[in-house]
């Protein structure tokens, strides 16, 4: 790591250590996991219940609040820029500024209250680290794809609506229209296009992480119960695991061009 | 003559054919401009000029369709070590709100590694003492410009680029920052200043250069201004300056209208 990424990454971290949002986020993730656990009893089955919260708030928070904060701190890094800084040094930083916070706090809120009830027992950690990893995969992936929105889009309003509209695309529309396409063509065999469409999405994906290490894949959406079907536990999870790493790559790759190439 | 006065004759900055645009709006139209050493030089122009994307080409912020930058004689383009030999203050920087004054100090210091010589005088004449350790949320707004004022200058740059300075200082702050400037540029140093105070110029300023439509319509001594634009002023140099370009531009266009009739 660059001395100008380790400076700057410590400075994104003073500042989002005091960050309401970072806090406010970490202590939800901890009282929800808290509560969950009170009122299911046991780890798997709290898990499984914060399934939906990590597929759909994890994103949901890290896309908008990475917008919002990269415009708030868009004059204070031209400020950087006019530094002896390469630009691309300074994205990373930036990057791993936005993202190590917000999967700091949220890896804490989910397995805190777990160790507090000594609720981790040698059967459910897979499950666990499926959670885990799906949740901190997400926020890679929705920290990126803030970055680029922040990058692409100068109006903040706007770039807020993009990153809203992205998550309303990946979270709910998307299935959505894997059930239209399953349900219109259902006399057709659909499991290998169903399971390309999965590579589509990172919150499938990682939804499909967690389904592979439980007994709920017919609960859990079309596109996991098909992947458990023809593909088992360790290679699905493999190969949901490569797809959520090309999907942490990408967007970041692609925003740090964006970075690197635009005028300030 | 030695080749170190060569070098010192030298302009720190060479601009030569520097083009720029957004989309279809061409900004920056060919530029050339040399930025000399021992002077302070005056960027003047009317809002579009393209006076902030030229500062913004110097800084790296921008990056230039065509021409070039020559740093002390070295090109720019893709180049980050002249950085750390600018000091650039901008209108209205906004710092980290939960950072003191001494984080973006540091902060600044850490990103520079520490190689010039630093010059603490105007944290000292600013009075940044009084409030280096609170956060900035809780500072005023001359507070921040002052501190704007001590990063731009704590790291002894060869080149100023100061955007608005004065805007945001009380008297007494922007007396200090006036004599700062006249003692590094006496010191052998290069300041250009963007402002739209013109009489605050006409104090610091050896050199005008006038933008208008992203080109440079008159670079030269401020005397030579007055001289040529038989004005009093440098507010009345300018404005005969503006009233030239409209006249030239009302001719242009009546000339092409009858051309095209």
């Amino acid at each position: 790591m660059s001395a100008v990424i380790g400076t700057v990454l410590r400075n994104e971290w003073r500042t989002l250590r005091h960050n309401r949002v970072v806090l406010v986020f970490g202590a939800a993730m901890f009282l929800i996991t808290e509560v969950v656990l009170r009122l299911t009893g046991s780890g798997p089955r709290a898990l499984i219940s914060l399934l939906n919260l990590v597929l759909l708030v994890v994103p949901l928070v890290t896309l908008t609040f990475g917008v919002i904060s990269w415009h708030a701190s868009r004059e204070f890094n031209e400020l950087l820029l006019a530094q002896p800084v390469r630009r691309r040094d300074l994205f990373g930083a930036l990057y791993l500024g936005l993202v190590t916070p917000l999967a700091a706090v949220f890896a804490l809120g989910l397995v805190l209250p777990l160790l507090l009830h000594q609720a981790i027992s040698p059967e459910m950690t897979p499950l666990l680290l499926a959670t885990l990893g799906s949740g901190l995969a997400l926020t890679f992936v929705a920290g990126g794809l803030a970055l680029l929105i922040g990058v692409l889009v100068d109006d903040r309003l706007r770039g807020v609506a993009i990153a809203l509209a992205l998550w309303l695309l990946l979270t709910v529309a998307y299935d959505a229209v894997v059930l239209l396409v399953a349900t219109t063509l259902s006399d057709y065999p659909l499991e290998r296009p169903m399971l390309g469409l999965t590579f589509l999405n990172p919150v499938d994906l990682g939804r499909t992480l967690i389904v592979m290490q439980s007994d709920h894949a017919a609960l859990m959406g079309y596109t996991g119960a098909v992947m458990h079907r023809f593909l088992g536990s360790l290679q699905g999870s493999l190969l949901a695991l490569t797809g959520l790493s090309a999907w942490i790559l990408l967007p970041a790759w692609a925003g740090r061009r964006a970075f690197e190439r635009r005028d300030f | 003559m030695t080749e170190l006065s060569i070098a010192h004759r030298a302009p720190l900055v060479d601009i030569s054919a520097l083009t720029k645009s957004y989309g279809r709006r061409q900004v920056l139209k060919g530029i050339d401009l040399t930025i000399a050493r021992h002077a302070v030089t005056a960027i003047i122009g009317p809002n579009g000029a393209g006076k902030t994307t030229l500062n913004k080409a110097l800084l790296g912020l921008v990056h230039p369709d065509g021409g070039s930058i020559l740093f002390d004689g070295e090109d720019t383009r893709g180049a980050i070590a002249h950085r750390a030999r600018i000091g650039y203050m901008p209108q209205a920087a906004r710092f980290p709100e939960n950072f003191s004054a001494r984080d973006v100090l540091t902060l600044l210091a850490d990103l520079r590694g520490g190689e010039r010589v630093r010059d603490e005088s105007l944290v000292e004449a600013l009075a940044l003492a009084a409030f280096l350790d609170q956060p900035i949320r809780v500072l005023s707004g001359g507070q921040r410009q002052r501190l704007n004022a001590a990063a731009a200058f704590l790291f002894s740059p060869d080149l100023l680029l100061l955007d608005e300075p004065t805007a945001g200082l009380d008297p007494v702050a922007s007396g200090v920052l006036k004599d700062k400037i006249r003692s590094v540029r006496d010191a052998g140093r290069a300041i250009v200043i963007t402002s739209h105070v013109l009489s605050e110029l006409q104090e610091l300023a050896d050199t005008i250069v006038f933008l208008h439509e992203g080109r440079v319509r008159w670079s030269g001594p401020l005397d030579a201004l007055l001289r040529t634009t038989h004005a009093a002023s440098l507010e009345r140099a300018i404005a005969q300056l503006m009233l030239d370009e409209a006249a030239h531009a009302d001719v242009a266009t009546r000339t092409s209208a009858g051309v095209i009739a």
